[in-house]
């Protein structure tokens, strides 16, 4: 049992048998000693098997699988850590599952084991949102299962037409050159939000408990980042879908009033930047995108957390019913701002040093358009998560919310996550050394620090005169049409529709149908009813004549 | 309410706060004279490229965002019956 993954798995067999403190220090243990394992496995692949003629390798350690086998197994520390003060086992067990299938799927190197994690971690999440135990939540648990399983079904048929090809299942750079790798990368696709395939994520992360959004944020979207890395590095595809993945989220979160549902629209624009990342390829592009995947785990779990917090004191998350937090959870407060820096990418904090290697690497391939939408993605979301989030949560209105400062072990894990960001935003040595390529990039040099000041100080000034002048669109309580309306207002109100035209139609058809059905069965049954011709009692002369008209047609017949 | 009064919650402060956040800009702006570029696009060259582009497209973007509201807003209860938030 080396696989780390496993670990994990098999850790959370024991959690519902502990009590209290054994099961928090448990729970500890499980992803500690996950990491451990990890650091010691040899580089390469081991206990690779048989199976009816296709070879597959259940553990795979490279350099690009280890740095996001760290990063889930760092994020499932963190999540087990945030959720401590929950009392039932269930969603532990569930976080420990989900977490060891990612680690499981990322040290696949094969494509049927990494079959096999993803639709474990996909099975074993949705009780991150059934836990919340409304019928919402039921609905949501059930839309968000559906995808998930429509991914894996997409990943085992692609799979399939590969392995018919004759490429076998190891899984290395697949390309776009047959239906298999497509199916394979609309697969991926939707794990990793692509534009069109996006909109289960900002549908569903919102309606799971408080840890499990935490957890959720973690995990799904970045196996997918792992999976594009591995298998479309440079596809050029992929840098135009990742640019549209940047911009479109932006406006939505701007005007969305669920700030946990601007935290998902907000992911799906940073996952845009791994997308793009891993478009450009390369050893700069692909390290950009694997460096900013470990800095948004973090930073991501760090806001949802911080939203987490919120929700669970005040029983909202909505922009419009929040103000004023920060008199009663400065601690949570300061915790979300360290958040907010970090995914606004400024000086000192975790996104300056990973998002701005996308930048170099699309600067350095003088992507002149790419670069200005990543540029406007910048600063737009700085604006949203950057402003927005702690703004309307923390400041704005105070509306006179009272209510105790997060639990103890929820702050310690969004300061477990917090120091991470700053780590890496101060000393990016100790990220950059454990990614797939060496490292040729300098972020602190005197341009890129202000310039990125430049930009974001003008971004906030920009925020400042709209809030100040009343442009800045107030928080309502609505919801915005995404694609979601697709899959749950217009196919429902078109079956609908389309059962309504069926039984309209049975109405009218049915009658008149019925009534000449009946006529013709009453003509043709005329002659033998009581008074029909054939139920006469004919005359025996009548009888005579016919046989012998009978008699007289079989002679001729013979005779000619 | 005896709770004291915070001090954010005088306007004076606030105003304090956003002129020295206009200061900090300006300062900014400016910074584009003590430094050599290396830029890989010409429009790096500009005079407070960044800073210009900052404060543009963020206006912008709320802008476009506010007239998108009108088109895509819905009603709380569009999708389902309002529930209320569960506790954990």
């Amino acid at each position: 049992m080396s696989n780390p993954g496993l670990v994990l798995i098999l850790g959370a067999v024991l959690v519902p048998l502990l009590r209290g403190w054994l099961r928090a220090a448990w729970l500890v243990l499980v992803p500690v000693a996950g990491l451990a394992l990890l650091w010691r496995l040899p580089a390469g692949t081991t206990g690779g098997i048989e199976l009816f003629g296709l070879a597959l390798a259940p553990l795979r350690v490279d350099p690009l699988s280890r740095v996001f086998a760290t990063a889930f197994l760092a994020a499932a520390l963190i999540c087990l850590v945030y959720g401590l003060h929950l009392r039932g086992p269930g969603q532990p067990v569930t976080t420990l599952v989900y977490a060891g299938s990612a680690v499981g799927a990322v040290l696949a190197g094969d494509l049927l084991t990494l079959f096999v994690f993803w639709e474990l971690s996909g099975i074993a999440s949705v009780f991150l949102i059934w836990a919340r135990g409304t019928g919402r939540s039921y609905q949501a648990g059930m839309r968000y299962l559906t995808v998930q399983v429509i991914s894996g079904l997409l990943l085992l048929a692609g799979i399939a037409l590969r392995v018919s090809d004759g490429h076998g299942l190891e899984f290395v750079r697949l390309g776009l050159d047959g239906p298999g790798e497509v199916l394979i990368l609309l697969a991926i696709g939707i794990k990793a939000g692509f534009p069109v395939l996006h909109a289960w994520l900002p549908d569903t992360y919102p309606e799971a408990t408080v840890v499990g959004a935490v957890v959720l944020s973690a995990f799904t979207t970045k196996l997918g980042i792992y999976a594009l890395a591995r298998g479309y590095p440079g596809t050029e595809l992929l840098v135009w879908v990742g640019a549209v993945m940047t911009v479109f989220p932006i406006f939505y979160a701007v005007i969305e009033n669920d700030l946990r549902r601007v935290l998902a629209y907000s992911m799906i624009n940073q996952l845009g930047f791994m997308v793009v990342g891993v478009g450009i390829g390369g050893a700069l592009g692909i390290n950009g995108a694997a460096a900013h995947a470990v800095a948004d785990i973090l930073f991501k779990a760090l806001l949802f957390m911080s939203m987490g917090a919120v929700l669970l004191r005040t029983g909202t998350v909505k922009g419009s019913e929040l103000g004023g937090l920060y008199k009663s959870m400065p601690q949570t407060t300061i915790l979300c701002l360290v958040g907010a820096a970090s995914i606004s990418a400024f000086p000192l904090f975790s996104g300056f040093a990973t998002k701005s290697m996308i930048m170099e690497a699309v600067g350095r391939e003088h992507r002149l358009v790419v670069w200005l939408v990543l540029l406007f993605a910048s600063a737009g979301v700085f604006h949203h998560a950057g402003i927005k989030i702690p703004f309307f949560a923390f400041f704005a209105h105070d509306r006179g919310w009272r209510v105790a400062e997060a639990p103890v072990s929820m702050r310690v894990a969004m300061a477990l996550a917090a120091a991470g960001s700053i780590t890496i935003g101060v000393a990016p040595g100790w990220l950059y050394r454990i990614l797939p390529y060496p490292v040729d990039y300098v972020p602190y040099t005197v341009p890129h620090v202000v310039n990125q000041l430049q930009l974001l100080l003008l971004a906030s000034m920009a925020f400042t005169v709209l809030i100040r002048t009343g442009l800045y669109p107030p928080e309502l309580r609505s919801v915005n049409l995404d694609l979601e309306v697709v899959y749950r207002r217009l196919l429902p109100g078109w079956w609908g529709a389309a059962v309504g035209t069926a039984a309209r139609l049975r109405g009218g058809f049915e009658p008149p149908l019925r009534r000449w059905a009946a006529a013709g069965v009453a003509l043709a049954t005329r002659a033998v009813r009581p008074g029909g011709r054939l139920a006469l009692a004919w005359s025996t002369d009548a009888m005579v004549w016919w046989v012998t008209v009978l008699l007289g047609l079989l002679i001729l017949m013979a005779l000619l | 309410m005896t709770e004291h009064r915070r001090w954010l919650d005088r306007p004076r402060n606030v105003t304090r706060l956003v002129r020295a956040l206009y200061l900090l800009c300006g300062l900014a702006f400016l910074a584009d004279l003590l430094y050599r570029k290396h830029p890989f696009f010409a429009v790096e060259h500009w005079f407070g490229f960044y800073a210009g582009f900052g404060f543009l497209v963020s206006v912008s973007l709320v802008l476009a965002a506010k007239q998108l509201r009108r088109v895509l807003r819905r009603d709380e209860d569009y999708y389902e019956p309002p529930e209320p938030d569960p506790d954990e």
